[in-house]
């Protein structure tokens, strides 16, 4: 549990003039969950985004399970198959069928034969409760059950390292839970997770370390229920106050 | 309710609407009267130059235009592809190439294009033969392609970003996630004005005419034409215009219930932040 996974040093992006990150610096071990909070704008969804180089970043190094991402010689579709990735709009491929969209990536990317692929899909749809839905297409589906799906066609690619960016915020109030439950039952089986979140209550109940980003930069970080229950920056006490409560904040 | 005039809006927009009736049918009756049926008749509708049009006109004539157009098609929708991901390519080069080659073949007449082949491959390559086939597939390929590559590329591009960014995410390749993500995607919405560029196509094979044909080489347009001068009726024109029709109507509804099924996009992802 000590040996770390990811290894982020000195991360710069830039979209032409605009300096989205300034420099961050990050260290996960294995099986740690880490969630990201912060205002919007601040940076962490692209952040998430330069872990498995969605985005290229302009400056630093990123390395995942002892391989550097930012080195130019880097196998990158190698790499990206062992980093898996869940999104704030699904984006589950709307041509295939559930059991297509688990299966499609293993075996043109992996090469597994049919039957194994089949056989992996199915058993990561059992694990986020959604069996029965192996032959519907993803436009039948609710947000919650396709957001469902989105995480069992990452497991399917057995990554080392899964990366949230914000999975609940396209979601209905009442369709948030779930989804949190496998998150939640994900980490419990020791998966390392990196998870952009406006969730305080998990981050809370479930991560081992929270991260606070403003402006570019990780202003605070440490275990959740300091960083959450006591900032000592002024700057997460103001963020958390207006998420926390909004109605008496707005504007603080 | 009821207004100054004693109507009330209603009933006054009844009024209104059986008075559209009216003027419609006195129309009808007007051309009706005023038409020489018998004439007509002769020039149009004379049974037996049509049942002598039979069966030439669809084993060879319909048959002859089928042909041309889905090799037409078929070529048009491969230059097309092709055209279509050279215009989307980071290579600057590609782009322009592809860009001139559209604008150049949308804004010419297919005719200009159907003599050029015919008669100027010849001349700039001598010693070439070029089978009829190969150059009504060509001419008919070369205009098609243009208009298809950018019904193609707009449709790789209404496909929504995250579905690449899905596909990269799970280890694809570029190139992989274009061929099983993006285009089947592109082909789902494209498919009715892709029908549509098939009904152009049809009517566009009757340029063949240009290139010369013996009577087992006709198509449906130039069949019409050959006959009409030999029965001095139009009736064969009419005949081969019911055969266009049924190629044409049956597509036409098709790319209308295609339409009505994937025309929404067909897409699940919704709005995400960038």
């Amino acid at each position: 549990m000590t040996e770390p996974i990811i290894e982020i040093t000195g991360l710069c992006k830039a979209f032409g003039p605009l300096e989205v990150l300034k420099g961050i610096d990050l260290t996960v071990k294995r099986g740690e969950v880490v969630c990201i909070i912060g205002p919007s704008g601040s940076g962490k969804s692209t952040m998430l985004r330069c872990v498995n180089l969605l985005e290229e970043p302009t400056a630093g190094k990123v390395v995942v399970d002892g391989v550097e991402l930012t080195d130019e010689d880097c196998d990158i579709d190698k790499a990206r198959a062992r980093v898996g990735m869940v999104f704030q709009g699904f984006n589950l491929f709307a041509h295939l069928s559930v059991l297509d969209n688990l299966t499609v990536a293993q075996r043109k990317v992996l090469g597994r034969p049919k039957g194994d692929a089949e056989m992996v899909a199915r058993e990561n749809l059992a694990k986020v409760g959604l069996s029965e839905k192996a032959g519907s297409m993803p436009g039948q589906l609710s947000g919650g059950q396709q957001q469902r799906v989105a995480i069992a066609r990452a497991l399917s690619m057995n990554p080392e390292v899964m990366l949230f960016d914000e999975p609940t915020s396209a979601l209905d109030p009442e369709l948030v839970g779930d989804v949190l439950g496998v998150m939640r039952q994900l980490a419990d089986d020791g998966m390392t997770m990196l998870v952009v979140t406006h969730e305080m209550q998990f981050a809370r109940e479930v991560a081992d370390r929270v991260l606070f980003m403003d402006g570019g930069y990780v202003v605070e970080e440490g275990k959740a229920e300091q960083v959450i229950g006591a900032p000592r920056e002024e700057r997460t006490r103001s963020f958390l106050a207006r998420v926390l409560d909004p109605v008496h904040n707005a504007g603080a | 309710m009821a207004g100054k005039a004693g109507l009330s809006k209603r009933q006054r927009a009844k009024i209104f609407r059986i008075s559209q009736y009216v003027l419609l049918a006195a129309i009808v009756v007007v051309i009706a009267m005023s038409a020489n049926w018998g004439q007509i008749k002769r020039a149009f509708f004379d049974l037996e130059v049509a049942a002598d049009q039979f069966p030439n006109v669809i084993v060879i004539a319909l048959k002859n235009t089928l042909v041309y157009t889905v090799l037409g098609f078929a070529f048009g929708l491969t230059l097309g592809l092709i055209l279509a991901l050279m215009r989307l390519s980071s290579v600057a080069p590609y782009r322009w190439l592809s860009t001139i080659y559209i604008e150049f073949f949308r804004g010419l007449p297919a005719l200009l294009v159907f003599i050029a082949i015919g008669t100027g491959i010849p001349l700039a390559f001598p010693g070439t033969f070029l089978s009829r086939d190969v150059a009504i597939m060509l001419a008919l390929g070369l205009v098609g392609a243009a208009y298809m590559a950018e019904t193609i590329r707009a449709g790789i591009q209404a496909v929504p970003k995250g579905q690449v960014e899905a596909a990269r995410s799970l280890g694809m390749s570029q190139g992989r996630a274009m061929i099983t993500i993006v285009i089947p995607q592109a082909f789902r919405i494209i498919l009715p004005p892709l029908t549509n560029e098939l009904i152009l196509l049809t009517k566009d094979s009757s340029l063949a005419y240009l290139l010369g044909s013996t009577l087992a080489e006709q198509e449906l347009a130039q069949f019409g034409r050959q006959a009409l001068t030999q029965f001095k009726s139009l009736t064969p024109v009419l005949v081969v215009g019911l055969c266009y029709l049924i190629i044409t109507i049956p597509l036409s509804l098709l790319s209308r219930r295609l339409e009505k099924k994937y025309g929404s996009g067909g897409t699940t992802t919704r709005g995400a932040d960038a």
